[in-house]
């Protein structure tokens, strides 16, 4: 605080641009809830001698003697620091010194300069007398006291709270005191995080065991279950003792944990301080750490590019090679066809099949592994038909993030007919999305062969986690007209709709849904969060069942019979389900409310893709996208690109701004203003291969960008709805 | 005029013309409510010289020897005040008066084995101060002075079950923390290790009924949430999950009307810290006549494209 008295008397006028800096200091700095700590800039000091802390001061004038008070203040305080600077400079360790830097910290607690001299000085002590016992005991002792009595002054000073931490380092024995006056503390503030986290670091220093520390956080929570700490810290030591100690099942502990969350909740439904500890103890029921595999493109028995029985053409590129997906539950890392995953084939060349994770540069796992097989058409092979057997996890390797090995290996075998598809001047045309679609037949079972949409849930077998599920159940519909009641039936039921029959699925879905348009209304502040998660229900229901699905499923016979999906007009504003969906070459999702295309990323084997009419901000919000490499034709007309200042997709996409080595490519030395300018744009479509993109009714569109799109994506054949002259 | 304003509350680098006489005054202007904002923020000076004109070489009065700036003269170098010395010349234009190669050592010493770091050399370990590396040596393009992959995986594993972080592992996770870990993952490309859905809710219940957000649950609403609470949704892109004409309300009810300023809440006295939060978050919330300012490096969009954008 006290530093400012510098730059006020030695810069007259130059604090505008200090205080900038000094309110960004305080960004940093300023992490406790209710009050700021201190700060060195001159208005600041000025303003908080006159008026305390900044948080909950009533807005009042100051009379004169007020004024003049806080101005005496100030000028002690100034004069101590001067002191105490000049103690620090010269490096006077002795008695008065030391008592004069107590004095600045007790009336300033957030005088860091001060703990640090504090900290030579006990330094100097112990250099020079380390083997007298006692006066090395006296010496720390009094640091704690200094620090107590800091704390007594500010409760959230992070310089005194290291203090002391630096204090115990110093193999000073008084850490059973420490918990006493911990005690004391957290009776008086439950919520300070330091005491807290200082508790945690005074815990690891005794070993006391997780056990009672459990034990002190359902003391905390039966004094007053409105502790959002008390249950975050219960969360973490229970997490622990899950995942090691012996006697703590899950199958045991997590039925009683929700009995004592339900404590919390039922009685105050609008407190929150259960609810995330609730959502917590649901993911635990719900999911195992064990990353699964969920589904594969070809799936299995499935049939590549089978013109005999007339099915479909799920053509390959022209790169001479079609993809194989593979998709977990979760991301995982140690796909590779060395030791992981097996291919055998007839088909040449695929000795040293490379997976690849579909995931930003720098991650090494993901949930979508694909990998191509190739195969030459040339060859005297063409015509013939190829089984292909894929084996996953016959080896250990395939790791989640949290380190957990997948176990359960798989196995599947899909037949491939290599012939020729001759392009079919396809890719020459203009793509419409409205003519020349056929409907698919209902009753065949094509669908069956190209994915496998309901498979059984392995990891919901055990029988407790199911018991689990029907109680809460039975439970949170006795909250029927509160949020958090409405919001965990929900959660519950979606959880349940994942393990039932496909006939009680539906019914399940049709509640949810309901459910969450309830809370649309009933917690209007956040609509879109409800919006967002009724649209991942709504996939979830269209994908539920084969019947469902295949209403929504057209083949485009311009388009060598490509599978279209239209879930256009849903109202969606996300994208969910999209592992059931991996055969889709074509796909509609015009007339919906989608702000970014997150999860498209595992459809391989798209195409085309209409995106018009939805609410796209920035070419940012496609990154997604640049993982399809087989995308030929985009719509991302009418939407809002270029209409805000505000990107909520700029550190999600594969950015210049977190890759120092970005080199720039002959269009970006030719033009460096557009391609600052229009980054977002440059970055998602140079690495797109489109013949056909629509941006009308967009912002951003007007001459100047349609010839920067043009170079930057020179292979472009229409644009727009207009044949580009080449 | 509303430039100038934009520019002199600090959402864009001042320059001379926007720091001039006419800019501090406190002529009426056609700017409606946020008109009283550059007025309190200038308030003070007013008595003062006004011909305030940034000049680089004053911050060197805080630099010390060891290459890191302290919060004021006399005092010791911490990390803190060395990414503000690096952000305020980078908001003028002046990184070319630093030697780089000082402050970025300074700052990559303070990386410890696990990848956390120190704010000095006490040894304070924080999630605040990874960020504060991260994004100094990032506006220094000094990134790989760093184990960067450690330092992201320290950052990771003070994530929480409710997806949020805290200072160090197993601490409870916080709206300021948050910022600062997210912010840190932007900056590195990193943000695939956040949960986005889980944080996305759990922030944005931050939201009370008033429309102002709080720092965890069941804490009162403040207006400097408008900035960590914001900013981190914005970088996982679930902003819209907040109502946002409600907060901007809240925001605007934090003004003092008459002399300019916003609170922490509504009739409470105003601060400079609140004021910057107010308008940081009215940026964030696309407020007619404010700057874009970057989530993850509190600095104006523009600035932070010219530095990493360009050559």
């Amino acid at each position: 605080m006290l530093t400012l008295v510098y730059s006020t008397s030695s810069l007259p006028g130059r604090q505008s641009n200090l205080s900038l800096s000094l309110s960004r200091i305080s960004l940093l700095r300023d992490l406790a809830d209710q009050k700021f700590e201190s700060h060195t800039l001159a208005y600041l000091t000025f303003v908080s001698y006159h008026r305390g802390n900044m948080h909950g001061r009533p807005r009042k004038a100051y009379k004169p003697e007020e004024e003049a008070a806080s101005a005496a203040k100030a000028a002690k305080l100034r004069s101590l620091q001067n002191q105490f600077m000049s103690n620090h400079h010269a490096k006077i360790y002795t008695k008065e010194a030391i008592d004069l830097s107590t004095k600045l910290l007790e009336i300033n607690p957030e005088a860091y300069t001060a703990w640090n001299y504090r900290k030579l000085a006990v330094e100097d002590t112990l250099s020079r007398e380390e083997s007298n016992q006692d006066l090395v005991k006296s010496v720390l002792d009094e640091e704690l006291k200094v620090v107590e009595s800091a704390l007594r002054q500010n409760f959230k000073s992070y310089g005194a709270w290291h203090h002391r931490k630096w204090v115990l380092s110093k193999g000073h024995s008084s850490v059973g005191n420490e918990l006493r006056l911990l005690d004391k503390f957290q009776t008086l503030d439950s919520r300070n995080f330091h005491a807290w986290n200082y508790r945690r670091f005074v815990v690891e220093l005794t070993n006391r065991s997780k056990e009672d520390e459990l034990k002190y956080t359902e003391d905390m929570i039966s004094k007053d279950f409105s502790n959002y700490s008390a249950w975050h810290n219960r969360s973490v030591l229970l997490s622990s003792l899950l995942a090691k100690a012996e006697g703590f099942m899950p199958n045991e502990k997590i039925p009683d944990e929700y009995q004592l969350v339900h404590d919390a909740i039922f009685t105050d439904e609008d407190d929150q301080s259960g609810w995330f500890y609730h959502l917590w103890l649901l993911d635990q029921t719900v999911n195992v750490e064990t990353p699964l595999l969920t589904s594969s493109w070809p799936s299995h028995a499935g049939c590549l590019n089978d013109s005999s029985s007339s099915k479909l053409t799920t053509s390959c590129s022209e790169s001479g090679s079609f993809p194989l997906i593979l998709y977990f539950n979760q991301a995982v890392g140690g796909v590779s066809s060395s030791s992981t995953v097996t291919i055998d084939t007839e088909l040449k060349g695929n000795e040293d099949v490379v997976w690849e994770p579909v995931s930003k540069k720098n991650s090494h796992v993901s949930c979508v592994w694909v990998a191509r097989l190739k195969y030459i058409s040339s060859e005297p092979c063409f015509g013939k038909e190829y089984k292909v057997k894929v084996k996953i996890g016959n080896s250990p390797g395939i790791v989640s993030s949290r380190g957990c090995n997948f176990s359960a290996s798989y196995e599947f075998v899909f037949t491939a007919h290599v012939h020729d598809t001759v392009e079919e001047s396809s890719q020459e045309g203009i793509v419409s999305w409205t003519d020349g679609f056929d409907i698919w037949d209902a009753e065949s079972k094509d669908l069956n062969a190209l994915a496998t949409l309901d498979r059984s849930n392995a990891q919901m077998d055990s029988k407790w986690r199911q018991e689990a599920i029907a109680e809460e159940i039975d439970l949170f519909r006795e909250l029927p007209d509160s949020k958090i009641g409405k919001l965990t039936l929900a959660r519950l039921l979606m959880a349940k709709a994942m393990i039932s029959d496909d006939a009680v699925k539906g019914v399940h879905y049709n509640e949810i849904l309901e459910l969450y348009k309830d809370l649309m209304a009933l917690d209007s502040s956040h609509y879109q969060y409800y919006k967002d998660v009724h649209s991942v229900a709504l996939l979830r229901k269209v994908t539920s069942s084969t019947e469902d699905l295949s209403g929504h499923l057209f083949r485009c016979r311009n388009m060598n019979n490509s599978v279209c999906l239209r879930l256009n007009n849903l109202s969606l504003s996300r994208i969910a389900s999209v592992e059931k969906l991996l055969f889709v070459q074509m796909l509609d999702l015009s007339h919906n409310e989608l702000h970014s295309t997150e999860g498209l990323e595992g459809m391989q084997l798209l195409s085309c893709l209409n995106l018009s009419h939805n609410r796209i901000r920035s070419f940012s919000a496609l990154d997604s996208l640049r993982h399809l490499k087989q995308l030929r034709v985009l719509d991302v007309s009418h939407n809002h690109i270029g209409e805000h200042s505000v990107d909520t997709t700029r550190y999600l996409c594969s950015s210049p701004l977190f890759n120092s080595e970005w080199t720039r490519d002959e269009v970006g030395r030719q033009m460096p203003t557009l391609v600052t300018k229009y980054w977002d744009a440059y970055f998602v479509l140079r690495d797109l291969n489109l013949k056909q993109l629509d941006i009308t009714g967009n912002v951003i569109a007007g001459d100047v960008f349609s010839s920067f799109v043009l170079r930057v994506v020179p292979k472009l054949v229409w644009l727009d709805g207009k044949k580009l002259e080449i | 005029m509303k430039k100038k304003i934009a520019s002199s509350i600090g959402l864009s680098a001042i320059d001379e013309e926007a720091v001039d006489e006419r800019s501090l005054s406190t002529k009426p202007s056609k700017t409606g409510r946020l008109r009283s904002f550059s007025s309190i923020f200038f308030n003070p000076l007013q008595s003062r010289d006004s011909s305030s004109v940034f000049k680089a070489d004053e911050l060197f009065l805080f630099f010390l020897p060891a290459g890191g700036f302290a919060g004021n003269t006399g005092h010791d170098p911490h990390v803190l005040y060395t990414l503000s010395a690096v952000q305020i010349l980078a908001l003028f234009d002046k990184l070319d008066i630093l030697d780089v190669g000082k402050v970025s050592s300074y700052v990559a010493g303070l990386q410890n084995e696990d990848g956390s770091f120190s704010g000095d050399m006490w040894g304070e370990v924080d999630t605040r101060f990874s960020y504060i590396a991260i994004c100094c040596l990032s506006i220094l393009k000094c990134l790989d002075k760093i184990n960067v992959v450690k330092a992201v995986d320290y950052i990771v594993s003070c994530k929480n079950l409710d997806g949020g972080f805290g200072c160090t592992p197993g601490a409870e996770s916080h709206a300021g923390q948050i910022f600062c870990c997210v912010g840190a993952l932007a900056i590195t490309g990193s943000l695939h290790h956040v949960d986005k859905d889980l944080l996305g809710w759990w922030l944005c219940e931050r939201q009370v009924k008033s429309g102002g957000l709080n720092g965890r649950p069941e804490k009162l609403p403040d207006v400097c949430y408008s900035w960590w609470v914001l900013s981190s949704l914005i970088m996982i892109d679930r902003v819209h999950w907040i109502d946002k004409a409600k907060l901007v309300k809240f925001i605007l009810d934090c003004q003092d009307l008459e002399n300019g300023g916003i609170s922490d809440r509504p009739d409470d006295a105003v601060d400079i810290f609140h004021t910057y939060f107010g308008v940081a978050g009215l940026s964030l919330l696309e407020y007619p006549g404010v700057k874009a300012i970057d989530p993850a490096y509190a600095l104006p969009v523009d600035v932070i494209n010219r530095i990493l954008l360009t050559k």
